[in-house]
């Protein structure tokens, strides 16, 4: 038999693959990684403070404290992401050190560098990371990010960026495939992106990794909204924890995102789940504030 | 999901999704995909399928489990979730993330007999492994450490891996046959 393989690209995207069709959410503690588990969440994603609280409290937002993502990693036996600043080659090494499952590069925390992403090729662990188009999805992945979500605006409850996002993306796929061979070295040159991977979503007519969509999911339907838009599943931030009754709201999620397009089952799910996050509309947010914009 | 249904229509097999009791009372065969095998357990009480999943198996549907699947098809799991049920079927005890975590998981080749002379390479990610068989499961595959990775038992089949991910299909050809020889 021949030796094995860690980290390898098939690997790191296979793990996103078997996250389809589920939630992840957003913890800062045991106590919420616990009750999403029990809610049905495939996948945590630890951070310092979930996005709404980043916006409130302001200051910078960094990668969670060890002990906290150890604790978190003891008390759940899904997949544990935890959240990198953009950039912060450092803080991806400990995360790596910790052995967490997934690294987000994620521009909900402040970017610690302005200009380069990190370089996702020198770790085993796979990275996850946003996008608000479909060529910033491929530099991303030809940094060898593992699987993309699409940004949204984090931390608001306003789903409207995150459709702004999914809709841009999935329709510069679509666009992608209805052009010449001739004319993908051009379209290469305006996503900037490389041609390589720019022919390869022409002809398959998608990422070649996994598109999860993010920020301002906050309700059953928004989460069954997103899938019917062409997200692979649903990352859900601040909603769940900033909510009246998270215990209710994270099942109605998983429950709306797994039925998505029966109507009838989300209506279910969206019965009594008391307040859902007090939401901040996105235009009502001057532009330095508007976190989708981190990142390039 | 999606390279089990294009693997098993390379194949020929006419193939659709099971969500509901109704669909799976549209099909000969059922494939059990990878996933998380917690959240899978959950939506299958949830939506009311379970129940439905155990008759058929108990009435000898061929069903094919890979990674999460495998641990869905065991009577007994360990490191479940508390509360995890599974469906059962194998007289076997499955463990769950029995490798670590996403930085232990692993790409190799697996010598395979009963499948051939050529080995298949296998995709474990976040894999399960199983730690006890009875007497009626057939081992199809271990690991160089001995721990076993591939079973079957009447029309059950199992692996810990997923050969859908490196456009492996013989496990697939496989399960058809015990569809095509059971319907």
């Amino acid at each position: 038999m021949s030796t094995s393989e860690t980290g390898s690209s098939r690997v790191k995207r296979g793990l996103a693959e078997m996250l389809k069709g589920g939630v992840i959410m957003d913890v800062v503690n045991a106590e919420q990684a616990r009750i999403a588990e029990d809610a049905g969440a495939v996948a945590v994603m630890a951070l310092e403070r979930v996005p709404a609280d980043i916006r409130a409290q302001g200051g910078v937002a960094r990668m969670s404290d060890p002990d906290l993502i150890e604790q978190i990693m003891a008390e759940v036996s899904i997949p544990v992401m935890a959240k990198a600043r953009i950039g912060h080659f450092v803080e991806a090494q400990v995360l790596e050190s910790l052995g967490v499952d997934y690294i987000d590069e994620s521009e909900v925390l402040s970017p610690a560098d302005y200009v380069n992403h990190i370089d996702k090729w020198d770790y085993t662990v796979p990275f996850v990371c946003g996008a608000t188009n479909l060529g910033e999805a491929l530099r991303r992945i030809t940094e060898g990010a593992a699987m993309i979500r699409s940004k949204g605006e984090a931390g608001t409850g306003d789903v409207s960026e995150a459709t702004k996002h999914i809709r841009t993306i999935t329709g510069e796929i679509n666009r992608l495939r209805s052009l010449t061979k001739d004319e993908l070295y051009v379209a290469a040159k305006e996503l900037q992106a490389p041609y390589e991977l720019v022919r390869e979503v022409a002809e398959t007519g998608k990422l070649p990794v996994v598109l999860f969509t993010a920020g301002g999911v906050a309700t059953p339907a928004d989460a069954a909204m997103m899938m019917q838009l062409g997200a692979d599943g649903v990352f859900v931030g601040s909603g769940v924890f900033k909510s009246g009754n998270p215990e209710a709201r994270a099942k109605a999620i998983v429950r709306a995102t797994a039925a998505y397009t029966d109507a009838a089952v989300i209506a279910d799910a969206s019965r009594g789940l008391g307040e859902a996050m007090v939401g901040i509309n996105v235009a009502d947010l001057p532009a330095p504030h508007r976190l989708a914009e981190r990142g390039w | 999901m999606r390279e089990h249904v294009a693997s098993l229509r390379e194949l020929g097999a006419d193939v659709r999704e099971v969500r509901s009791v109704a669909d799976l009372e549209q099909v000969a065969g059922l494939v059990i995909p990878g996933g998380e095998s917690s959240v899978i357990d959950k939506l299958s009480r949830i939506f009311g399928v379970r129940d439905a999943i155990r008759e058929r198996i108990a009435a000898g549907m061929p069903v094919y489990g890979t990674c999460a699947g495998l641990i869905l098809l065991a009577d007994e799991l360990v490191d479940g979730i508390d509360g995890q049920q599974t469906f059962g079927g194998f007289d076997a005890t499955v463990r769950r993330n029995a490798f670590g975590t996403q930085s232990d998981s692993f790409e190799t080749d697996l010598a395979i007999p009963a499948l051939g002379e050529h080995p298949v390479h296998a995709v474990f990610i976040r894999a399960p492994v199983v730690e006890r068989v009875g007497p009626d499961v057939e081992v199809l595959a271990r690991l160089d450490d001995g721990r076993i990775v591939a079973i079957a038992q009447g029309a059950l089949l199992g692996t810990s891996f997923h050969p859908e991910v490196s456009g492996e299909q013989r496990f697939h050809e496989r399960f058809l046959q015990t569809v095509r020889a059971t319907s």
